[in-house]
């Protein structure tokens, strides 16, 4: 009897370990093209001791870097952003970052409020497959779930990426128990130029108000913040794709008068910023690149440390020690693509981040 | 919740978990609930139409009954006061009260399905005539949701009160007892066609957990997946995209199209009697096999022996047998030899019968004349090929090849093909394209395109036939194992080792290598349509 019980164990063991293996060589890597799909699992690598937490999607993690924001202020940040990050996605990320550290300030990129329903299984599949396990990632799947999407597929991804056996290649096998990290604090690197062809013109919508659920879950974030007594920033990144309407615009507004909360639309700061949208984008508007991140970053760490209290802590020997290391791989990859750049006249190894919002 | 669906697999392990830790005696109500539950699943609406055959069934079969045990007590009472003939016309006046009540009760549920599943398909063909004539409005649609698994459950439950008709067994005096019979779960949505007296031993006496019955039952519910899951649903694209566009798929790929038919209806249909028989072992209760590796019959006769034998039989011996020897066909019979001579006269009310049972076989797959040429088809084939009989036997006399293998390897193909060419009818849209498909065979001489990468624009890639071709392969090798022994049993003298290994492989082969999740159209099974 005992013999059996023991056979069946370690079939179990086996069988369980083999699974898992499977599951980890068929899921996707995200290591070669659309980088994207790691940044939300980076985070847990990092030191979790940041002064801010940018939330949002492709128009925080393209515009805004943490590196430089040290460098110029000394303020230590992380980019908690994914592309097309839904607005219950921030709220679910922003509670688990929460039982990890306590930020002075949290920043929120508010171009998701334009969702009020989940989009898209491929850009939840990037949020939330990197997102450890807890009641905020239960939160958030449940949130996110398009139709033929099942909860079960997020506890077991195998069941999801399956049919990618016959896409296998060396890297999936390379990075299956472990990654380099790709980002910057969250921050996804793009050094290469493409001009901003033509300022949009944003087409009629039928109705301009944001939906219930986008509401539900901003006031979410502010009653959080709230309760931790952390202040929170409502921010419109200076992308100029996808159109901001003023008619959103006037909701955000309206919304920050009544939370007493902060709005700041950066789309009607660009020039002070110094945003040139004939260098500072590498797609034509929709995120900016290094040079304009930079731009960005500095103008905003300005803001946060004149307006917002926040002081440098580069005096701090521990943190300095960590930061500098990470401007020593910023600066290192900002060299490399610039590079790459000017032998090929783009970027060849850095991929091509899908075109999200 | 189709069996592939996640929330089926769940609901199973909660029933199987609750089966076995309910009372013995209340085992058989939980499936009962549990059955219940599934079907509530599809639409509670639908509740109404298996509660109407239910309880009319019950009611007629109970009211049969009675006249049976009536009838036999009054018998009993009076064994040496009546006369033969008083008997005679006793057991007359009570056949036709019981005869009165059967049609009753086959005239509410053949006429519940006749107008869900018809009404549509007579007011199309009423329309089309009226078109003819030149009138320019016609009847509108109906619209009817179809209840689920109704095919089924109706002609259970109607085999079982033709059984009370016929004494054949005591009808079921618990309501619920009949209920489970009608809506079992496992069952409801492909059958097998199950008969009461097969039943109710199992399904109603109580089971102790066996681990080596569950075991086996589990590895049939898993074969059936990896059939469904790896190869019928991976090949659906392949059919789907040649039937669906006949002006471009032509000649050989009719061809081709048949051949994944074929094999994709096999894994579907069994894959999911297997996974139905399975669960059912795991609670203990006993189904009869549905299928007898027909694929290696060796004539159409014997491929319906060994395909869907408990449609077959349900036909053969409530539908068949009664109308071959009921009164009018046996006055035509007479009537026929003495006019036509004893060859046609003995041949004309098999032949009518035939006839009838394989439109009706037709028309049971489906509301549309290509289900009805179809089984037209098979009747067809059926009656030349016993014509030809003589002919067979004159060959065989002179050249005795019936234990050759190049010979019986022959007839197996040949079979095969046959019901290929008149199974496709279940696909293409309409008769018309059917025959013109089959006309392409003949004059579109196409064959090399298939090698000049026609194999790879059916809507099957690379990687699709990597993991066909072996899983077909293994589909065959358990069915050669399985005319001498079951791969279950083979395995089970196997090594713990080699067992579980064989059981893992077989479970990464569904999870990795199945048609199934985003990506994938998800199929229902073929079957569950009818």
């Amino acid at each position: 009897m005992s013999k059996k019980i023991i056979t069946n164990t370690i079939a179990i063991i086996i069988f369980v370990f083999i699974f898992f293996f499977l599951q980890r060589l068929l899921m996707p890597k995200y290591m070669s093209e659309i980088f994207e799909g790691n940044l939300i699992e980076e985070y847990y690598k990092s030191n979790k001791d940041h002064d801010v937490i940018f939330l949002g999607d492709c128009e925080v993690f393209s515009n805004i870097s943490p590196a430089s924001l040290w460098e110029e202020e000394g303020i230590t940040s992380y980019i908690r952003g994914s592309a097309q990050q839904l607005i219950w996605q921030s709220y679910y990320l922003l509670e688990e970052t929460l039982k990890y550290e306590k930020p002075q300030v949290v920043v929120f990129n508010v171009l998701a409020m334009k969702y009020n329903e989940p989009q898209n299984e491929a850009y939840n599949r990037m949020t939330l497959d990197g997102m450890r396990w807890s009641k905020s990632k239960i939160g958030a799947i449940k949130a996110s779930m398009t139709e033929g999407e099942h909860f079960i597929e997020y506890v077991f991804p195998i069941l999801r990426y399956h049919s990618r056996w016959s896409e296998l290649t060396g890297e999936d096998f390379r990075y299956m128990f472990g990654k380099k990290p790709l980002s910057h604090n969250g921050y996804l690197m793009r050094a290469d130029i493409k001009p901003v062809a033509k300022i949009p013109e944003g087409r009629p919508l039928p109705d301009y108000q944001f939906g219930e659920n986008s509401y539900y879950y901003l006031d979410k974030i502010t009653r959080l913040c709230k309760d931790n007594d952390i202040e929170l920033i409502l921010i419109k990144s200076p992308s100029v794709y996808p159109y901001w309407y003023e008619e959103w615009d006037k909701q955000m507004i309206d919304y920050a008068k009544e939370n007493d909360i902060s709005y700041i639309n950066f789309l009607e700061v660009v020039d002070e910023i110094g945003i040139d949208y004939e260098k500072d984008t590498f797609d034509g508007g929709l995120h900016l690149n290094l040079s304009g991140a930079e731009k960005f970053t500095k103008y905003f760490g300005e803001i946060l440390t004149n307006d917002f209290g926040l002081q440098s802590r580069k005096d701090d020997p521990v943190l300095a020690s960590v930061w500098n290391e990470k401007l020593e791989y910023y600066n290192w990859m900002k060299k490399d693509q610039m590079a790459e750049i000017a032998e090929y006249g783009k970027l060849i190894s850095y991929g091509a981040p899908a075109q999200a919002q | 919740m189709i069996f592939t669906s996640y929330e089926f697999i769940f609901f199973l392990v909660i029933v199987f978990a609750l089966y076995y830790m309910a009372p013995k005696k209340f085992q058989w109500v939980l499936l009962l609930v549990a059955s219940y539950t599934f079907y509530a699943y599809a639409g509670v609406k639908f509740l109404v139409y298996i509660l109407v055959t239910t309880v009319s069934t019950y009611i007629f079969s109970s009211r049969i009954g009675k006249i049976h045990e009536e009838q036999d007590m009054y018998l009993k009472q009076n064994k040496g006061e009546l006369s033969r003939q008083e008997r005679k016309e006793y057991k007359e006046v009570m056949k036709s009260k019981r005869f009165r009540l059967l049609v009753i009760c086959l005239f509410i549920n053949f006429g519940i399905l006749g107008v869900i599943k018809y009404t549509n398909f007579v007011i199309a063909n009423v329309n089309s005539l009226f078109a003819n004539l030149g009138f320019t409005r016609g009847l509108t649609f109906v619209n009817f949701a179809v209840p689920l698994g109704i095919s089924f459950y109706t002609f259970q439950t109607m085999g079982y009160v033709i059984d009370i008709y016929r004494g054949k067994y005591k009808y079921e005096k618990n309501l619920f007892k009949l209920a489970l019979f009608t809506s079992f779960f496992p069952q409801l949505i492909q059958g097998p066609i199950s008969r009461f007296d097969d039943l109710k031993e199992t399904m109603f006496s109580e089971h102790s957990f066996d681990s080596s019955n569950i075991s086996f039952g589990v590895h049939r519910i898993i074969w059936g997946y990896f059939k469904k899951l790896v190869i019928a649903d991976r090949l659906l694209s392949g059919v789907t995209t040649i039937v669906g566009d006949p002006a471009t798929y032509q000649g050989v790929y009719v061809l081709l199209g048949m051949f994944f038919y074929a094999i994709q209806l096999y894994a579907d249909f069994t894959g999911g009697i297997d996974i139905t028989i399975g669960i059912g072992q795991i609670f203990g209760i006993r189904l009869k096999e549905n299928f007898i590796r027909p694929f290696f019959s060796k004539s159409v006769t014997e491929y319906w022996r060994r395909w869907h034998i408990s449609l077959g039989s349900w036909f053969r011996d409530y539908m068949f047998y009664p109308i071959s020897v009921s009164g009018p066909m046996l006055k035509l019979s007479k009537s026929s030899r003495r006019l036509l001579g004893d060859g046609i006269g003995k041949r004309l009310p098999v032949y009518i019968s035939s006839i009838i049972v394989w439109f009706t076989t037709g028309i049971w797959h489906g509301a549309a004349w290509n289900f009805i040429v179809w089984g037209l088809l098979n009747c067809l084939v059926i009656l030349v090929s016993q014509e030809l009989e003589p002919l067979y036997v004159r060959f065989h006399n002179r050249f005795d090849v019936r234990a050759n293998f190049t010979f019986r390897l022959f007839q197996v193909v040949r079979t095969f093909w046959i019901m290929s060419f008149i199974r496709i009818l279940d696909c293409y849209r309409d008769v018309g394209t059917t025959f013109r498909m089959y006309g392409t065979i003949f004059t579109k001489f196409n064959f090399m395109e298939l090698f000049r990468g026609g194999l790879l624009e059916v809507g099957l890639s690379i990687s699709d036939y990597i993991v066909l071709i072996p899983s077909v392969l293994l589909m065959l090798v358990v069915s050669l194992i399985g005319r001498r022994t079951s791969l279950r049993e083979l395995l089970a003298e196997r090594s713990q080792a080699v067992r579980y290994a064989a059981f893992a492989a077989i479970i990464f082969g569904i999870i990795i290598f199945g048609a199934y999740g985003i990506g994938y159209d998800s199929s229902k099974f073929i079957y569950s349509q009818f």
